[in-house]
C-alpha cells in the first residue's frame, strides 16, 4: 500500500524539495542551507550487500580517511540524517523497509548509492529475490561505483553530493 | 526481580548496532531478556541459484561476493570443492599463498571485529585506534592482491598472483607493527575497567551448550573447546605450518575478545613462517572448463568459523546444485542461548560477540508446513513464488 503511493521519480522529488530551497533574500533559510552544506549527517543502510562496501564506508569515518573532519557524521537514526548512504542490491525483503527509512528522514534528503550493487544490482541483478539497484526504489543523487569503492572514492562521492547541494542553492540564487 | 508481565522489543532491521538488516524480537521482563526470536532473511539474494546459472569460472567472482569480510575464505572453499571434483591439486607455492592471504584476512577481520566490539560497548576511542592500525593490514592486502576487500587471489587450480620477493620486507615490517600494537591492545583490554565491566560474565555460553548448539569458530573456542578446521581437516598448506589453537575458558564476551586477539598474534606468526618457507614453483595448473559429474564438500576455517560449501556437478560447465553453510548461521542458536537472561543494554555487544555476518548467512528453504516436507525447486519456480508473494507478477 505504501509502495503504491510512493512514486520514485527524480522530477516529483525535485518539485517537493524545491519548496524548501532558499530564496537569496530569506535570511533564516540561508542559515539552514549553510548548516546543511557544512555538516551533513549520514545514515548508513545495508540493503542486502556483501559487507564489502559497508566496511569501506565505515573505514572512511576512521582516522586514516576521516570524513568527520568535514563535519560529516555517521548517524544511527533516520530522523537525524541528511544523506542516506545505501550499500548493496535491494532485496525484496528489504525494499519496503528502505522506503520507510527514506520516508522517516526529514526533508531535504539525499541518497548516495555506494558500490556497484547499489548502483545497478551488479552480479545479483538477475537473482530472484533482488529488485536491482537503489534507483529502482528511491531517487539517487550520487552513484559511487566500485566493488567495493575505496574510501577515497566514497569521500569523493560525498564531496560531489555537497557540491550538488551547493549547486542547487546557486541555481536558486540565479533565478 | 520479575514484573510478572513481558513486553516485546523489536530490534532491527535498521539499527545502529546492526550493520546489516536483520530483525530480532526480544521478550523482556523488566530489564531481563526472557526470550528472543530471530527473524533472518532480509539479506537473502538467492545466491545459490545464481551459482547454478553461471559457469565455474564466473562463479569464483560470485563466491567472492557472498561476503565482503571473509571473501577469501569463500573463494578458497569454492575452488577447493571444484578442484576436488576435477581431481587436481594446487601447486605447493599456490597453497602457501592461499594460507598467507587467508591469515591476512583473518587479521583484518578480527581487528575489524575488535573495533566494532569496542564501538558497541561505547568505547569509541579504542574503535578509532583499532581501525587506524587495521589500515596496515589493508595496505598489505592491497600490495599483494591489488584490492582492499575482494582480493580475487584464488582460481581453480591455484592462485592468480604471486607474492614477489620485493614485497616481503614491507609485509614483514607491517606485521611487526601489527604485533606490537595487538600486544598493546591486549594489555589495554585486560586492564581497562570500561571493557571489563561491559564484557566479563556477559553472554555466557557454557562448553556443553556450545557443542550441543553447534557453535563454530572463535565463539566455540572461547568456550574452551579446541576445534579448528585448519587442524582437524587441514587444507591448503596448514598441515605444514605450525600454529596453536587459541582457546579461553571464560565462556563470555571478554574471552571472545581474548581469543580473537590471540588469533591475530597466531596468524602473524603463521604468515612469517609461510613467507620464510614458501616453496618456489608455478602458481596454477590448467584445468578443463567442463567438470565431470559428481559431488564434493569442502571445509574452510573462515575468520568466523567453519565454512562449508557443497557442489554437485552434472558434467556440464555449470554446477547443478550449490550450497553454502556459513559460520554465522551455525552460531545463531548459540546466540539466542547467550541472550536469554541478559540485560537489554548488553544486547548490542552480545549480538556483536559472535561476529555476525548476515550477508553470508541468509539461505532459503521451502517447507510444506502441513506435511513437514522440504521442497527442491529450480530457479524459475523460485522466481515465480517469490515474485508472486511480493505482488510483482
Amino acid at each position: 500500500m505504501r509502495l503504491e503511493t510512493f512514486k520514485p521519480s527524480h522530477s516529483s522529488i525535485k518539485r517537493e524539495t524545491s519548496k524548501f530551497l532558499v530564496k537569496a533574500d530569506e535570511q533564516p533559510m540561508n542559515l539552514l542551507k549553510w548548516a546543511r552544506i557544512k555538516s551533513p549527517w549520514i545514515l548508513h543502510f545495508n540493503t542486502g550487500g556483501c559487507n564489502g562496501c559497508d566496511i569501506e564506508l565505515l573505514a572512511a569515518f576512521t582516522p586514516r580517511f576521516d570524513v568527520e573532519r568535514f563535519g560529516i557524521l555517521l548517524q544511527g537514526s533516520p530522523r537525524h540524517a541528511d544523506i542516506l548512504a545505501v550499500t548493496g542490491p535491494v532485496t525484496l525483503q528489504v525494499r519496503e523497509r528502505l522506503v520507510r527509512i527514506y520516508e522517516q528522514m526529514p526533508e531535504p534528503k539525499y541518497v548516495l548509492a555506494v558500490g556497484s550493487c547499489a548502483c545497478s544490482g551488479a552480479p545479483f541483478k538477475d537473482c530472484y529475490n533482488v529488485v536491482g539497484g537503489v534507483d529502482k526504489v528511491l531517487p539517487v543523487d550520487v552513484y559511487v561505483p566500485g566493488c567495493p569503492p575505496k574510501p577515497e572514492a566514497i569521500i569523493d562521492g560525498i564531496v560531489k553530493l555537497i557540491q550538488k547541494i551547493e549547486g542547487e542553492e546557486a541555481y536558486e540564487k540565479g533565478r | 526481580m520479575s514484573y510478572g508481565s513481558t513486553i516485546k522489543v523489536p530490534f532491527g532491521p535498521q539499527h545502529p548496532a546492526l550493520k546489516e538488516p536483520e530483525h530480532f524480537l526480544f521478550k523482556i521482563d523488566g530489564d531481563i531478556i526472557v526470550n528472543v526470536k530471530p527473524r533472518i532473511g532480509y539479506n537473502h539474494r538467492g545466491i545459490e541459484k545464481a551459482f547454478e546459472r553461471r559457469t565455474y569460472i564466473q562463479n569464483i567472482y560470485l563466491a567472492e561476493r557472498i561476503c565482503g569480510i571473509c571473501s577469501d575464505a569463500h573463494t578458497t572453499c569454492y575452488v577447493q570443492a571444484i578442484e576436488d571434483l576435477l581431481g587436481v591439486e594446487a601447486p605447493p607455492r599456490a597453497r602457501y599463498i592461499r594460507v598467507i592471504v587467508a591469515e591476512l584476512e583473518r587479521i583484518h577481520s578480527h581487528s575489524l571485529w575488535l573495533g566494532i566490539a569496542a564501538h558497541e560497548i561505547g568505547f569509541d576511542t579504542l574503535f578509532m585506534h583499532l581501525w587506524r592500525d587495521r589500515e596496515a593490514v589493508m595496505d598489505i592486502l592491497e600490495l599483494i592482491s591489488g584490492n582492499r576487500v575482494h582480493y580475487a587471489m584464488n582460481t581453480i587450480g591455484g592462485v592468480r598472483r604471486d607474492i614477489v620477493s620485493e614485497t616481503i620486507p614491507k609485509v614483514i615490517g607491517s606485521l611487526d607493527f601489527l604485533e606490537k600494537r595487538t600486544k598493546y591492545y591486549m594489555k589495554v583490554l585486560r586492564s581497562e575497567p570500561t571493557v571489563l565491566k561491559r564484557t566479563v560474565d556477559i553472554g555466557v555460553l557454557k562448553p556443553e551448550d556450545a557443542v550441543e548448539l553447534c557453535a563454530v569458530g572463535p565463539t566455540l573456542r572461547a568456550s574452551g573447546v579446541k576445534n579448528d578446521v585448519r587442524r582437524d581437516d587441514p587444507y591448503a598448506a596448514y598441515d605444514e605450518i605450525p600454529f596453536n589453537i587459541v582457546t579461553d575458558d571464560g565462556c563470555d564476551v571478554f574471552s571472545r575478545i581474548l581469543v580473537r586477539c590471540g588469533e591475530i598474534l597466531e596468524s602473524i606468526n603463521m604468515i612469517r613462517y609461510a613467507l620464510d618457507h614458501m616453496p618456489s614453483g608455478m602458481l596454477r595448473v590448467r584445468v578443463p572448463m567442463v567438470v565431470k559429474p559428481g559431488e564434493a564438500v569442502s571445509r574452510v576455517e573462515a575468520p568466523r568459523g567453519e565454512l562449508i560449501h557443497y557442489v554437485k556437478s552434472n558434467g556440464s560447465t555449470r554446477p547443478e546444485r550449490y550450497k553454502v553453510r556459513s559460520p554465522t548461521l551455525a552460531n545463531i542458536p548459540a546466540l539466542c542461548k547467550m541472550l536469554i537472561g541478559q540485560h537489554v543494554a548488553d544486547i548490542p555487544i552480545i549480538l556483536a560477540g559472535i561476529d555476525p555476518c548476515f550477508a553470508c548467512m541468509d539461505r532459503l528453504v521451502f517447507v510444506d508446513v502441513k506435511t513437514n516436507k522440504k521442497k527442491a525447486l529450480d530457479f524459475e519456480s523460485f522466481r515465480k513464488i517469490v515474485r508472486k508473494r511480493h505482488e510483482l507478477l
